[in-house]
């Protein structure tokens, strides 16, 4: 089974959430689809044991075939490509892989070459997994598509999406079984999961959410959620404690017979509603 | 018209909170919202709205029935999976890049701008405030941060500040949020990945030479690693004009769509007029240098 | 010798925009004749490459001279590439700007880019 953790907004404890079911579902694979920002290792602290780069393809020119029409530079619509003074200049930072300059360039002076964007990183038995984009690379989508080429199918899979709902969301969202939305009780949090509701909605992937940082009254997202009908599976309180253990590196599950109880309960009513 | 920018390494520090909290303290000034990915400066905004915009930030493939001989070859060259079996196309997966309309040999597919989002400048009684919001699935960008930027600057009225509240990161939207302003403030909390998260968007701030700040929100959940962002301010020139403490009745107050001043949090209050009294000094002793 | 400036506004008269990439305008002035014409800068709709469009716009227009605030790290290259020289602007009209450069009295930006840019080039 796969469980999608996301947010339609950064700092609600995605990671916390997703983290923590990963700690106490034993075995299952933690997946940091939040290439840009991975750091549920902070709290998993895997043995990272396997290093695999991603590549993606770009092109290079011939020069010797060339004749610099410019054409290959009016086909990229990411204006990753240049023809300056008889050259091309390719910006593989921009480059989308999408290979339109091959076919617009008539001479056939365009060859496929590799260049490396990333890593994605496993502990020797796979129960961890994360995709690490390079600082100043800004196409993220090649890397979460390797990474879920690691996908365990024998035991349960955490994944941890990045924030928001951009195309890099719904590229990790792809292939789940259920969403898990976590959020906290503000009108930000509210809006923001207004936003990520409508995505899994239009997706049509099953849905529930946990309420973190909740207080003692969080009628904001429960009066939302009864009237749309949306489950509530779970609340984590907003306290200093949780908080404070979160800065150091500490899950609530650990070295917390309660609260891992209560994720395995939430885990348990995933499984129910998947199974229905 | 000083301009200055609210950022963070990641989302959730307490950026917008801020903002809306010194909308409320400094005077004669502007606002504008250009974390366009999760926009939230709104939400603590009574607005009129005074100008709407539809936004087109990308392009999609369209595929043109009468001509399409649904030979396939589209769905080969394709390579984000965004043509389906019966030749439609995919939501969210189009990337625009058209290479289907290059390779069709019947000249059945082209190009065209899609609706995004759409951006806003409204009236709100804290002053002229420009924002935009983007559909679902659909990805800010730099064109959309210099978007509403741009409406901000053409509804100045004689105001003194215009406050951004810039986005999370620091990729493109957070260059183009920063780009020509005054001061960036990085609203930073004693995490882990706290750090790091600052030293890239201080360093982002730095090349484009644009003097930069740091608040600590939450400061004292972590003295260490507090200690460690003050420290790390310290070696690299960067002043820390504000620590605020772990409050969990911000919370309490936001729920009910108050800012912490609203909801006559004292203690935080002050620390934020603080904050504003020791950035509006630097900010005009800088620029009183540099003229 | 032509010249651009980066402008905010469509005249001479407008303040000088401080990005390349992403400015309002360009004004493109021919220093022998005096003229000038204004170019509105439409770039790429998709978001990004706005340096590298608006360095090729540069090219095209016979352009050996930029007077911009900031040069992004993708435009550089188009720009470096192409022989055109960068120079820093003041927060002043373009018609000021055109003074100052004639004048040489602006400073020739050579500074390079961040350090996770500029390996890309390989051709």
């Amino acid at each position: 089974m796969k469980i999608a953790v996301l947010s339609g907004k950064g700092g609600t404890g995605k990671t916390t959430v997703s983290a923590s079911l990963s700690a106490t579902i034993k075995p299952s694979q933690y997946v940091d689809c939040d290439v840009e920002e991975p750091n549920g290792y902070i709290f998993l602290k895997p043995d990272i044991k396997h290093s695999i780069p991603v590549n993606v393809e770009i092109p290079c020119v011939d020069e010797s075939i060339c004749t610099s029409c410019g054409a290959c530079a009016k086909a990229c619509q990411f204006h990753a490509l240049a023809v300056i003074k008889n050259k091309v200049i390719l910006f593989p930072e921009i480059c989308h892989h999408c290979g339109a300059c091959y076919i617009a360039c008539k001479p056939g002076a365009m060859t496929a070459s590799e260049r490396t964007i990333g890593v994605i990183e496993m502990n020797d038995d796979q129960t961890f997994a994360q995709g690490k984009l390079n600082i100043g690379e800004p196409v993220a989508v090649p890397v979460i598509k390797k990474l879920k080429e690691y996908l365990r199918t024998d035991i349960p899979v955490i994944l941890d999406c990045s924030p928001g709902a951009s195309c890099t969301v719904v590229q990790s969202l792809e292939g789940c079984d259920f969403c898990l939305l976590v959020t906290e009780p503000t009108p930000f949090g509210l809006h923001d999961l207004k936003i990520a509701v409508s995505l899994v909605k239009k997706l049509g992937f099953p849905f529930g959410i946990v309420i973190n940082k909740a207080l003692e009254n969080n009628s904001l997202i429960q009066d939302y959620c009864k009237e749309e009908g949306i489950e509530i599976l779970l609340k984590i309180p907003y306290l200093k404690e949780i908080a404070k253990n979160y800065s150091g590196g500490t899950l609530p599950v650990q070295n917390n017979k309660e609260w891992a109880a209560r994720f395995i309960e939430l885990y348990d009513k995933i499984k129910e509603r998947v199974l229905q | 018209m000083k301009q200055i920018v609210f950022i963070s390494g990641k989302g959730g520090t307490g950026k917008s909170t801020l903002v809306a909290s010194l909308s409320q303290i400094v005077q004669n000034k502007m606002l504008a919202d250009c974390d366009v990915d999760a926009p939230n400066l709104h939400i603590l905004l009574n607005g009129k709205v005074m100008e709407e915009k539809d936004y087109y930030g990308a392009k999609e493939a369209v595929i043109d029935k009468d001509k399409c001989l649904s030979c396939g070859i589209c769905r080969r060259t394709c390579r984000f999976g965004a043509i389906s079996e019966d030749f439609e196309i995919v939501p969210f997966h189009c990337e625009g890049c058209g290479a289907c309309t290059l390779i069709c040999p019947a000249g059945a597919i082209h190009l065209e701008d899609v609706k995004t989002g759409n951006t806003y400048v409204s009236e709100t009684d804290r002053g002229t405030f420009s924002h935009a919001l983007l559909d679902i699935g659909a990805e800010g960008s730099g064109k959309l941060v210099t978007e509403v930027r741009k409406n901000a600057r053409n509804h100045i009225n004689e105001e003194d500040w215009l406050l951004i509240d810039g986005s999370p990161g620091i990729g493109c939207v957070v260059i183009a949020s920063i780009t020509g302003a005054d001061a960036v403030v990085a609203v930073s909390e004693p995490t882990k990945s706290g750090i790091s998260d600052l030293e890239r968007v201080l360093a982002v701030a730095k090349h484009f030479d644009i003097p930069g700040y740091v608040c600590i929100n939450k400061y004292d959940l972590n003295p260490d690693i507090t200690r460690q962002i003050e420290d790390f301010c310290d070696k690299n020139g960067f002043k820390v004009i504000g620590k605020i403490p772990f409050e969990p009745k911000i919370v309490y107050a936001l729920r009910e769509f108050k800012t912490p001043i609203d909801a006559g949090l004292e203690n935080i209050t002050a620390e934020i007029e603080d904050i504003w009294e020791k950035l509006s000094e630097q900010i005009s002793t800088i620029t009183g240098r540099r003229r | 010798m032509k010249i651009c400036i980066t402008s905010s506004g469509e005249t001479v008269e407008s303040m000088l925009d401080p990005r390349f990439g992403r400015c309002s305008y360009f004004v493109v002035a021919d220093l022998e004749s005096g003229e000038h014409t204004v170019i509105p800068n439409e770039a790429g709709v998709s978001g990004g490459g706005a340096g590298i469009s608006s360095g090729q716009l540069m090219v095209e227009k016979g352009v050996e001279a930029i007077v911009t605030g900031n040069v992004g790290p993708n435009a550089m290259n188009v720009l470096k590439a192409a022989g055109i020289s960068i120079y820093r602007g003041k927060t002043e009209s373009v018609k000021e700007n055109i003074e100052n450069y004639k004048a040489g009295k602006l400073e020739k930006i050579t500074e390079t880019v961040p350090s996770h840019f500029g390996m890309g080039n390989r051709s």
